[in-house]
């Protein structure tokens, strides 16, 4: 191909798209042909997991620059979409449609915080950062407020946060990994680690872009096309404009078999198997009263605010060729994340509906319970300890109440109790796959950065050659997808808990020592320290006096241990501002600060750290 | 006043008004869900389509809308980037 590597992408993700589309259809055939199930689900997992591998052998990279912000040539849309990627976990795809399924109205907090956030990072910190022009978020602490120690901070909140994430990361591509192909979980957690690693260890973060944006392709498709699949064959083809009444008939049949809270002596003499649960409570109804809506609101303060300091999201903006498409970009990731998010939804509604509704031939409710028991799928995933029947009042009826499912099971499930063909169902898997995939990547990356460049190279030894950087670098990421596979490999929080633990911990130490740091000068260094220690120590000692694995007491005013954010960042904000005017002084370093901020405010000239 | 700081203070007005518009979509509205819920949009319930795609939608707008403002004002006070590379 003739001309710039990035002036032909659109042409080779293109062709790479195609040449999925072509992979979908030959496997279509293949099932037709009377491929099995699990081979087909197999193909699917491998054959994407050596294309992503592929793209991050051709990627690999010897200098610096491409390494740590992938040469900072990552056009404005590309950019956008390998920060979808990177967004979107294994939870927002697995997940996600399942806590709405079971949670309604109340769990769509999060669709809502995990896009918010994205305002803040556009229009307070994104541009500015990026005309900085620093390789990692301790890299603009440390120069910003000068000295080792706050950049140590900055590096050990970056850890902490970003450690918590992977885990569940890694725990997904295991989890998905195991079931795609027949292997045990502490395998799987492993056989996920390995792709992980071949798609950032030769090229850093330029083969993480490129993979990324690989990744979103496959993840996009495999999200919306079994949910326009699914609407098609109910006769409603454009899902997100056309359920309205698919959700009030929601709310009627409710209303007509009662949403019943289970006591736990029950499931307990039943047997139900630990993480599964039953509708119980309403989709689309708002919860009475002044506490809900406290509830909801400080969930999505807390997700719009970490999602603001998560330091591989805000790396991504480091990437591209100006500040201009730094800020265009943040817009284009929000778009890509959307069709995503605005699709879980409607895709929680219609499997719902597929479920509980008499007059459709897929519903299980209010048949009986021996029939259920026939079908196959419900048979494979009873098999799997994913869905269980429990016949409370002993009429041989499914009830609402008496139906158990995991969460993660809408989505993976979906397709087959939609009746789709199987290779949806594999489709499925490749997308999990690639979500799980993309956000560990990133989040690997964010943590081997910091310590090899601001831990090993800023602080330990600032003498070290390129060659040896990157030697250190490697290592590190190793180290650090080993760790968490082996964290992972020990099971210690549902998915989710630790997902928004991660966003916790990010805003408590770092939102404000970033924010104040671009848009107050008199931001001084020992504010920083005093605010990101304080902060972080904060938000964590109340996490372990709310969480329920920990001391487990009696939240306040509702903050539990999803929401700890909410006393670490004010405690951060405090000291830092506190702190701050008691030590800032008007001498030559103060000057020095400031005339550096006013050329991080506007997006003419060299960087700050004069790299391109 | 100098260039420069004329240049941030609307830069700094554009962020009030783009964080303005951000309480309002992403907290004001789910204040009051309960009475929202009893309105509908296109046979949704108000307050569950603003949590589903209505406040998204929002943010999504409002991004390409603060990019392109900011644009504008980096152009009038020739700070704006020469070349997209």
């Amino acid at each position: 191909m003739k001309g710039k590597f990035t002036d032909n992408l659109p042409k080779i993700y293109g062709l790479y798209t195609g040449g999925f589309a072509v992979f979908i259809i030959l496997m279509a055939i293949a099932e037709q042909a009377g491929m099995s199930a699990k081979t087909i689900g197999i193909m699917f997992v491998s054959f994407t997991v050596v294309i992503y591998a592929v793209i991050g052998w051709l990627s690999r990279t010897v200098e610096v620059d491409a390494y740590y912000v992938a040469g900072r040539q990552v056009p404005t849309v590309f950019n956008g979409m390998a920060t979808a990627a990177d967004w979107m976990s294994g939870a927002s795809f697995v997940a996600m449609a399942g806590g709405i399924y079971f949670g309604g109205y109340t769990y769509m907090a999060f669709l809502v915080g995990w896009t918010g956030g994205y305002i803040l990072v556009s229009s307070l910190l994104a541009p500015y950062l990026r005309k900085f022009g620093c390789y990692t978020v301790p890299d603009f602490i440390g120069t910003r407020y000068g000295g080792s120690l706050a950049r140590f901070c900055a590096v050990i909140v970056l850890v902490l946060a970003s450690f918590t994430y992977v885990t569940a990361q890694i725990n997904a591509t295991g989890t998905i990994a195991s079931r795609a192909l027949g292997v045990p979980f502490e395998l799987g957690v492993w056989v996920g680690l390995i792709s992980i690693l071949m798609c950032s260890m030769l090229g850093g973060m330029r083969a993480v872009t490129w993979t990324q944006v690989a990744q979103y392709i496959v993840l996009i498709v495999a999200y919306l096309l079994p949910v326009f699949w699914m609407g098609a064959k109910l006769g409603i083809p454009f899902p997100h404009l056309m359920l309205g009444d698919e959700v009030s008939r929601i709310g009627e049949l409710e209303a007509q078999f009662g949403l019943v809270k289970n006591a736990a002596a029950d499931l307990k003499a039943a047997g139900v198997p630990g993480g599964l649960s039953s509708i119980s409570v309403a989709h689309s109804a708002v919860p009475d009263g002044a506490m809900a809506a406290w509830k909801f609101i400080s969930l999505t303060i807390c997700m719009m605010v970490g999602t603001a300091s998560l330091p591989h999201i805000l790396m991504r903006y480091f990437t591209t060729p100006s500040v201009k498409s730094a800020r265009k970009s943040v817009a284009w990731s929000l778009f890509f994340i959307f069709l995503l998010y605005s699709t879980a939804p409607m895709l929680a509604t219609l499997s719902k509906l597929q479920l509980i509704d008499p007059n459709l031939a897929t519903s299980i409710i209010g048949k009986s319970i021996a029939d259920v028991q026939a079908i196959q799928w419900v048979q494979d995933w009873t098999a799997a300890k994913q869905v269980f029947i429990a016949d409370f009042n002993g009429d041989g009826i499914l009830q609402l109440n008496e139906w158990f499912m995991r969460t993660d099971v809408v989505v993976l499930a979906t397709p087959e109790i939609a009746g789709l063909p199987y290779v949806i169902s594999g489709l499925v898997a490749a997308g999990g796959m690639a979500a799980a995939m993309s956000t560990a990547d990133g989040l690997v990356l964010a943590i081997a950065n910091a310590l090899s460049h601001d831990l090993y190279y800023k602080i330990i030894d600032p003498k070290a050659d390129v060659q040896k950087r990157l030697i250190v670098a490697r290592a590190l990421l190793i180290v650090i997808g080993a760790a968490g596979a082996f964290v992972a490999s020990l099971r210690l929080t549902s998915i989710l808990g630790a997902v928004a633990w991660a966003f916790d911990f990010a805003m408590s130490g770092l939102f404000f020592p970033l924010v104040l740091g671009v848009w107050w000068k008199k931001a001084t260094r020992q504010g920083a320290i005093a605010g990101m220690i304080g902060g972080l120590g904060a938000g964590t000692a109340y996490l372990i006096y709310v969480g329920p694995a920990f001391m487990a007491m009696t939240p306040w005013l509702g903050i539990d241990h999803l929401r700890f954010g909410i006393i670490g960042a004010p405690v951060c904000f405090i000291l830092m501002v506190v702190v701050s005017m008691m030590t800032y002084e008007d001498n030559a370093e103060a000057k020095a600060v400031s005339a550096m901020l006013d050329e991080t405010r506007i997006p003419v000239g060299k960087t700050i750290l004069g790299n391109k | 006043m100098s260039n420069r700081e004329k240049h941030w203070d609307k830069t700094k007005g554009l962020m009030f008004i783009t964080l303005a518009m951000w309480f309002f979509f992403g907290y004001v509205v789910f204040m009051f869900g309960e009475s929202l819920n009893s309105a509908s949009f296109l046979g949704y319930p108000l307050a569950y389509y603003m949590c589903a795609q209505g406040s998204l939608i929002a943010f999504v707008v409002i991004l390409f809308w603060f990019a392109n403002k900011q644009e504008a004002i980096d152009e009038e006070f020739g700070f704006a980037e020469r070349e997209d590379n």
